[in-house]
């Protein structure tokens, strides 16, 4: 336990120092107001945060890759893996330890966004219901996005690489409920219960359904084991 | 019984396998490490008393890191088991990396960490406890001499203060086993030499192993050297016994005061001599006689030498240096393929 939170205050801390993060902050503040004002030119603008939870998904298709290319890959170029490795700290430690300062910095994010709803509810009265709800959703994709980019982290020791292959991933998990909309029949439930974006719209609509909450939590735990075993892997190599 | 007894002859008549120790720190059997087709190391055989500071000494490339990746439970063997006080670097991988400190040849450190924050953060991971760290912290700080630089950040250090927090971070925890992995390349020679006490200072309580191509080095703070060439250990033992062992003939520099053409036949004559040389220098004339390895001639070239009336005014044992060694071994170890 010790390890995971040394592991993790350390990100944590270099995260908050960080220009990456901020420049990954901003970018997301920025898109993600961009998303939250797009119907107040319509006459009867709902007051609700559905805009920005949908742009949100989108945004973090890159953002998340963003904010954990660096947690192992820089590891393995500067050869501090080494180091790491060496000391009496178990392999699964070392990925959840790096995963939790990522969703410390995602929370901190969500945090920021809290803005959006201070302004809903000076300006309108908006239903409470699909506010938690969406939050609710967002944090669970976003440790999922997160996961994935962990992975892509371990296996390269190059950030970009890491960051670009953890973006088409997450693509991909985001079109795949698409194409389940396009397709009929089976195909269409194969495709829409393997996607991300099926599984997120009912958290926007104010349901939270345990099946989404299972399914997050799974691609999550199937992301970092494969983390894990990527990593036991590099003593192998 | 018999058996036993017999193994244990075998043992003794193969100069590089050592008899089982009790007092043994690591103990290394049949390391053969494989890096794709190519193997890195093969069947080595070694042991690390308690205390003890080994070398290993070998050109680049010839499996020295190899060995400490796997000695440091980094990367497991291919084949082979190495055990440390008595944990087998496999099995019980995370026994064995609480009892090591450990200095890669990068020296690898979070650069955007100060040296305080750096190290408290390696302490956490070693699990210290937060008292524990803040007091030894202090002492590595001190030991490595870090003071002025304690909360600059690493990135800004030079490649001689880099070097001192990669040595502080490996000794924080006050492990058993210090593996230091080329310890004074690429810093320059006033840090090396302190470097080289401190690492003799460590050695006094803790076993180290180091590696390094530099031969003086090696023989200057080294109890033991292995030399390693092409992932097999060529040669294993004390500095001073490496240099006569490997030497087959031992020689004898002597300065005599007296005729030369009455003190070559007498030197000749002496028991155990193999070859006399007359070497004349201004003012003095000096001889050089070789004889068998294990034998000292010294006493009886001295007593010969009053006996007849002459002076005796030096004699020096001369021995091939450990570079002489190491060329011979190395390339002795080519001819043979």
């Amino acid at each position: 336990m010790r390890t995971i939170r040394a592991v993790a205050f350390k990100e944590i801390q270099i995260y908050f120092s960080s220009p990456v993060a901020y420049i990954v902050a901003l970018i997301f503040m920025a898109l993600s107001g961009f998303f939250f004002v797009r119907d107040l030119g319509n006459p009867f603008p709902e007051a609700s945060l559905s805009n920005f939870f949908q742009g949100a998904t989108f945004l973090l298709i890159p953002l998340a890759p963003a904010l954990t290319m660096r947690l192992l890959a820089e590891e393995q170029k500067l050869g501090t893996i080494e180091l790491l490795l060496t000391s009496p700290v178990r392999d699964w430690e070392v990925i959840l330890g790096k995963y939790l300062a990522s969703f410390v910095f995602l929370l901190f994010l969500l945090a920021l966004t809290s803005y959006y709803v201070i302004l809903l509810l000076v300006f309108a009265t908006p239903d409470p219901g699909p506010i938690y709800s969406g939050y609710i959703g967002l944090i669970l994709y976003g440790m999922a996005a997160l996961s994935v980019g962990i992975l892509t982290s371990t296996l390269t020791s190059n950030q970009i690489i890491a960051a670009v292959v953890g973006t088409g991933i997450l693509v991909v998990l985001y079109a795949t409920s698409f194409i389940g909309d396009v397709v009929t029949g089976v195909w269409a439930t194969i495709f829409n219960q393997l996607g991300f974006t099926s599984h997120f719209n009912d958290f926007d609509r104010g349901i939270i359904d345990s099946t989404h909450v299972v399914y997050f939590v799974t691609v999550t735990a199937l992301f970092l084991f494969l983390s894990i075993r990527a990593l036991e892997s590099r003593r192998w190599r | 019984m018999a058996v036993d007894a017999e193994n244990q002859a075998d043992l003794e008549l193969d100069p590089v396998t050592e008899t089982a120790d009790v007092d043994a720190m690591i103990e290394v059997r049949d390391l053969t490490h494989y890096y794709g087709p190519m193997p890195a190391v093969e069947n080595v055989n070694f042991t690390v008393r308690r205390g003890e500071i080994l070398g290993f000494l070998g050109p680049n490339g010839a499996g020295k890191t190899t060995t400490m990746r796997i000695l440091t439970g980094f990367m497991p063997p291919t084949r082979g088991t190495v055990t440390l006080d008595g944990f087998d670097v496999v099995e019980k991988s995370l026994e064995v990396r609480k009892r090591v400190g450990y200095l890669p040849e990068s020296v690898p450190l979070h650069t955007e960490m100060t040296v305080t924050s750096y190290l408290k953060y390696m302490g956490t991971l070693r699990g210290m406890r937060a008292r524990r760290i803040r007091g030894r912290i202090d002492d590595v700080i001190d030991v490595c001499r870090l003071e002025d630089y304690s909360k600059t950040i690493i990135g800004k250090l030079s490649k001689g203060f880099r070097q001192r927090v990669g040595i502080a971070q490996a000794i924080l925890h006050e492990p058993e086993v210090l593996v230091l992995d080329e310890p004074t390349i690429g810093i320059d020679p006033i840090q090396v030499v302190e470097t080289r006490s401190l690492i003799q200072d460590l050695g006094r309580e803790q076993t180290v192993v180091l590696s390094s191509h530099i031969l003086p080095e090696v023989s200057m703070i080294c109890e033991r050297v292995l030399i390693i060439h092409e992932g097999h250990i060529v040669a294993a033992d004390t500095p001073n016994n490496l240099a006569q062992h490997l030497r087959g003939v031992a020689q004898l520099e002597v300065e005599i005061g007296g005729p030369p053409a009455e003190v070559l036949p007498v030197l000749r004559n002496i028991d155990g001599a193999t070859e006399v040389t007359h070497h004349p220098r201004p003012g003095v004339n000096a001889y050089r006689v070789k004889f068998k390895e294990g034998a000292d001639l010294r006493d009886d070239i001295s007593r010969t030498v009053v006996s007849n009336g002459w002076s005796l005014l030096s004699m020096q044992m001369s021995s091939m240096s450990l570079e002489e060694i190491f060329l011979r071994v190395t390339t002795a170890e080519d001819d043979v393929e």
